[in-house]
């Protein structure tokens, strides 16, 4: 399929939008030409998710001014200047897969059960274990209770004891789970753990449910193996879930590749990049109901990269906002924005956006209480990304003399932001920013990067499709992935530990492109930009004693360094700890100076 | 443009209303198409399973879950009475017995000799769906329930907490800019739903509680007076299960905001009348919102519901800005420029020009802040 490939049509069907992009190979290279969108057609009156695919695909046809369609089906392969050689699709309209996993103990198999679904591009519901601290009749009760599209089931290694996993099957068999969409179909169940236990799951379960046997995902203690997991819920979702679904079908049979789920297909592209460039990646998704955060880390263990993918299900910026005002509270929204302003009526607003999801903010006093809410609602999501990007638990490790001065053990998180590579954004409040500097603060204050890292940000929402495209044609995907999805934003330095206000922080020294030669100073608790475009600048970065700017404590890096739109952002206010100052007015003051300098409302 | 603009909230004097009522699994419909119900009519039926017990008679016997079926004093299928005898040990010379007796009223489902589990099932639950609105039966979904049909006045809210109630209206205030307040409550607004007019406190909301107040329909609400009703902080909002004897329904949203003249207008021409009314909620994809209905008598319907178009935003539409800084105020569209234009906020956006009634201003704003109000 990867030669004379010359034009790729890919819709990503959402909850309210559908998006198509098309590719074009134009000369030696694949590039992105025209994107269209058009509303998403699952819910009635229309019932038939094809039709806002053809209507965002009329929508490319006309901005590029070639016909794609012919009636209703998709021109293929191209000939001349009509049709597309591929047609692809990601979907999460109708809430997306929904699924409930279970294990045998919480921090061990069932983790590795919710990491193969959260990879998969699953919401994950509830996760059960035999150790969860829920009594039977409570667990019995809350399957019953939750009706999801699929469940995954695991637990104990090949050979081991198969009590614990009999027992949860009896559990599920006992509280017999209907499935989500509609009332005449079996519950999908993967069952991916002991071998030995497969007959009993199966007395318990095959009747019951549509049940499907895969590899033991933790095969043994000291390795996951996701992999089959992965693929028999991409399966299912295609199979099952999807065909419940108005106008599934028909689509099905419109595309050249499996339909995956959108958050799959993100994650499928991080991976891709991370491994093509040999980079750690964090990527976060900001959405009106969810924030999905993605990661590409080196295990130090195993010494190879870890994909990671976690969803916050109820942090976002319009259907949930409420929920981020719930977890963060009032004071870590407020010391965030740069003005007073009265709690009642603050809750007021963020009440009316909840209930009014589609606003924008008119004023610039609203666009920050937004944008500070943001911050929260990112930072959280990274939070809860940390505690599950872990290693593997349970896991028995070799000692040396040296480790034993290393406090680390099994369950550490992989996410190392002073190894992190590149950062990007994307969802509507970082895509759609009105200045790209208030996209790279708003990254800046909520992932508090450390040492060297580059800022990015996903325009237009690309991702899903490029991450479809590059399970068929890995080539496009990448090329257009980094020439038309990503908008580099420039480096950042952010150096880490503690200083006194005031002092000599790091210094910068940079040759920029016209050969100039520059060199900035920063003083603790300050933040400043050095406007430079997206090319290699041959720099030093010299931290002051003590300040770790990634080659250790006190320790000067020589490196190239890029700009790009919003320029080399740098960050002297500390990391371990980052402190805000306590006093109201202080903060305010700081805020305002630290926004003026990054010049996130105006040059 | 996806969204030039909210759909704006239904406000309409005559209209078909059409109401699907669903059991939550399959059952019996007990009504036929073309049949008229009652709201209090019982429309579909079935039996929920009965809740399960799990008990592991291995390990209360102290023996191998595989040894289980030589110990068992009932076998799958059998009812049991609580305190019945599941299992017993044979013990030493028929002494030192120990034995397993039933939790429960129930039956015996399954007894696993993997791990020793018995699975003990409640009674099933009995759940039925009443019509909640008058009407007739316009289709039939077999085995899960019914769709009714009738002719109604029909308004909805911006966000409610609180399921189905039917009551007899009962208008509480003079003007829809009037504050709902505790004075306002009293013994005549037992069993009824209390219209109130642009805000009421959480004292007010307490008291109609007390009162026996079965819903309040008023136009704006703090935000943080919700956790003091529900008990929790309502984070996203999907609502519609909370335990409450009042459900509440906000027409505008949060803050002090005039009830619009429109439903309260509506609301009053119908005092006395039965509502169903139901708070439930779903700001996500497939929208819900919290309505009023009022099922009109034979003489108002007959005549036939007028056709509802969905219409677009035009000159001289009167609009609700729904988002600060004028949030709450109505106005009509004067001019709507096809062209994007830069807010104050920096982004770019299709406005329209509003002429705002209450401040005699025009001013232009994002069609995404308007929302229009369907009255006819």
């Amino acid at each position: 399929m990867n030669k004379d490939i010359l034009s790729i049509l890919a819709t990503d069907c959402g909850s309210t939008t559908t998006k198509a992009i098309l590719i074009e190979k134009q000369g030696d290279e694949y590039r992105l030409v025209v994107r269209g969108e058009a509303p998403t057609t699952v819910e009635a009156p229309f019932e038939d998710v094809t039709k806002g695919v053809l209507n965002a695909v009329k929508e490319v046809e006309e901005l590029r001014g070639r016909k794609i369609l012919d009636g209703d089906e998709i021109i293929r392969p191209q000939k001349g200047d009509e049709g597309v050689d591929i047609y692809i699709s990601t979907s999460s309209a109708g809430g997306g897969l929904q699924m409930m996993v279970a294990g045998v103990v919480k921090a061990m198999s069932a983790e590795s059960a919710e990491r193969a679904a959260l990879g998969a591009g699953a919401i994950v519901m509830d996760v059960m274990a035999s150790n969860d601290g829920r009594l039977p009749h409570e667990k019995i009760a809350r399957i019953r209770h939750l009706r999801p599209d699929m469940i995954l089931m695991s637990g104990g290694i090949d050979g081991g004891t198969i009590n614990h996993v009999v027992e949860m099957a009896e559990l599920i068999h006992a509280a017999n789970p209907q499935p989500r969409l509609g009332m005449n179909y079996k519950l999908p169940v993967i069952y991916a753990g002991n071998k030995k236990a497969v007959k009993e799951i199966e007395n318990n379960l095959k009747e019951q449910t549509d049940l499907s046997i895969v590899d033991n995902i933790r095969p043994v203690l000291e390795r996951e193996n996701l992999g089959p997991a992965r693929d028999k819920i991409h399966d299912l979702f295609m199979e099952h879930v999807m065909a419940q679904a108005p106008g599934y079908k028909k689509l099905m049979d419109m595309t050249d590749a499996p339909i995956m789920p959108t958050p799959g297909a993100v994650g499928y592209i991080m991976q891709v990049i991370a491994k093509n460039e040999d980079i750690t990646v964090l990527g976060v998704d900001i959405g009106g109901a969810t924030t999905d955060v993605f990661s590409v880390f080196k295990d130090r263990e195993l010494k190879e990269p870890v994909f990671n993918r976690t969803v916050s299900a109820n942090l976002g910026m319009s259907y949930s906002i409420s929920n981020v005002l719930a977890e963060a509270g009032l004071p870590n929204i407020l010391r965030w924005v740069p003005f007073e302003i009265n709690e009642v009526d603050l809750r007021n607003r963020i009440g009316n956006k909840m209930i009014r999801p589609t606003t924008i903010p008119q004023s610039v006093e609203e666009l920050k209480i937004e944008q500070a809410i943001a911050r929260e609602a990112l930072r959280l999501s990274f939070v809860q990304h940390k505690s599950f990007a872990v290693g593997l638990k349970g896991v028995q490790k070799e000692r040396t003399i040296s480790d034993a001065f290393d406090q680390s053990s099994s369950g550490d998180t992989l996410v190392d932001m002073m190894d992190l590579d590149l950062l990007v954004g994307s969802g509507g409040v970082l895509s759609h920013a009105p200045r790209r500097h208030q996209s790279a603060k708003m990254m800046i204050d909520a992932f508090l990067p450390e040492g060297i890292t580059m800022l990015a940000v996903d325009s237009i929402f690309m991702m899903p499709q490029l991450g479809v495209l590059a399970s068929v044609h890995e080539r496009s995907a990448t090329e257009v992935f980094e020439k038309d999805c990503l908008i580099h934003l420039g480096h950042n330095i952010s150096p880490s530990g503690t200083s006194k206000p005031g002092r000599d922080y790091v210094t910068v020294k940079l040759t920029l492109p016209d050969g100039e030669k520059l060199e900035r100073v920063f003083k603790y608790g300050e933040m400043g930009l050095i406007k430079a475009p997206y090319t290699a600048m041959p720099a030093e970065i010299i931290p002051a004693k003590g300040v770790n700017v990634g080659a250790g404590p006190g320790q000067s890096i020589r490196t190239e360094l890029y700009g790009g739109v919003v320029g080399i952002s740098i960050d002297a206010r500390g990391r371990n700890p980052f402190t805000l100052p306590d006093d109201p007015a202080e903060r305010v003051k700081k805020l305002q100076e630290w926004s003026r300098n990054v010049e996130e409302f105006e040059s | 443009m996806a969204h030039a603009y909210t759909p704006g909230l239904k406000v309409l004097a005559h209209t078909l209303v059409e109401k699907v009522r669903r059991l939550p699994l399959k059952g019996k419909v007990l009504v036929s198409e073309k049949d008229r119900v009652k709201a209090e009519d019982v429309v579909a039926t079935t039996d929920l399973p009965g809740n399960i017990h799990p008990v592991n008679i291995a390990n209360l016997l102290n023996v191998e879950a595989e040894d289980l079926p030589e110990l068992l004093l009932k076998k799958n299928g059998d009812v049991l009475k609580k305190g019945d005898l599941i299992a017993e040990t044979k013990g030493l010379f028929g002494f030192f017995k120990a034995s397993v007796k039933s939790p429960i009223d129930g039956t015996l489902e399954n007894v696993s000799t993997v791990t020793g589990q018995a699975i003990l099932r409640e009674a099933p639950i009995p759940v039925s769906v009443n019509a909640y609105i008058n009407g007739a039966v316009s289709s039939i979904i077999p085995e899960e329930g019914v769709q009714i049909e009738s002719e109604a006045a029909f308004i909805q809210g911006i966000f409610g907490v609180g399921g189905e109630q039917r009551a007899p209206i009962k208008i509480a205030v003079s003007h829809p800019d009037e504050v709902l307040e505790p004075r306002h409550i009293d013994e005549s607004c037992r069993g009824s739903i209390v219209i109130g007019g642009s805000y009421m406190t959480y004292e007010t909301f307490k008291k109609a509680m007390d009162t026996g107040v079965k819903g309040i329909v008023v136009g704006g609400f703090d935000y943080s007076d919700i956790k003091k009703i529900v008990g929790y902080d309502i984070g996203v909002a999907i609502t519609g299960q909370e335990d409450i004897s009042c459900t509440l329904i906000l027409t505008e949203g949060f803050s002090r905001i005039h009830m619009a003249e429109q439903t309260f207008k509506l609301l009053k021409a119908h005092e006395g009348h039965l509502a169903s009314i139901n708070g439930a909620t779903q700001i996500r994809a497939g929208v819900i919102r919290p309505e009023i209905i009022i099922t009109l008598s034979d003489d108002l319907a007959g005549k036939g519901a007028p056709k509802h178009k969905i219409r677009s935003m035009d000159k001289g539409t009167v609009v609700r800005i729904i988002r600060h800084p004028y949030f709450g105020l109505l106005g009509e569209v004067t001019s709507l420029p096809h062209e994007l234009q830069v807010l104050e906020s920096g982004s770019l956006a299709r406005v329209a020009g509003i002429h705002i009634y209450e401040l005699d201003k025009e001013v232009m704003l994002p069609r995404a802040n308007l929302e229009m109000i369907e009255t006819e």
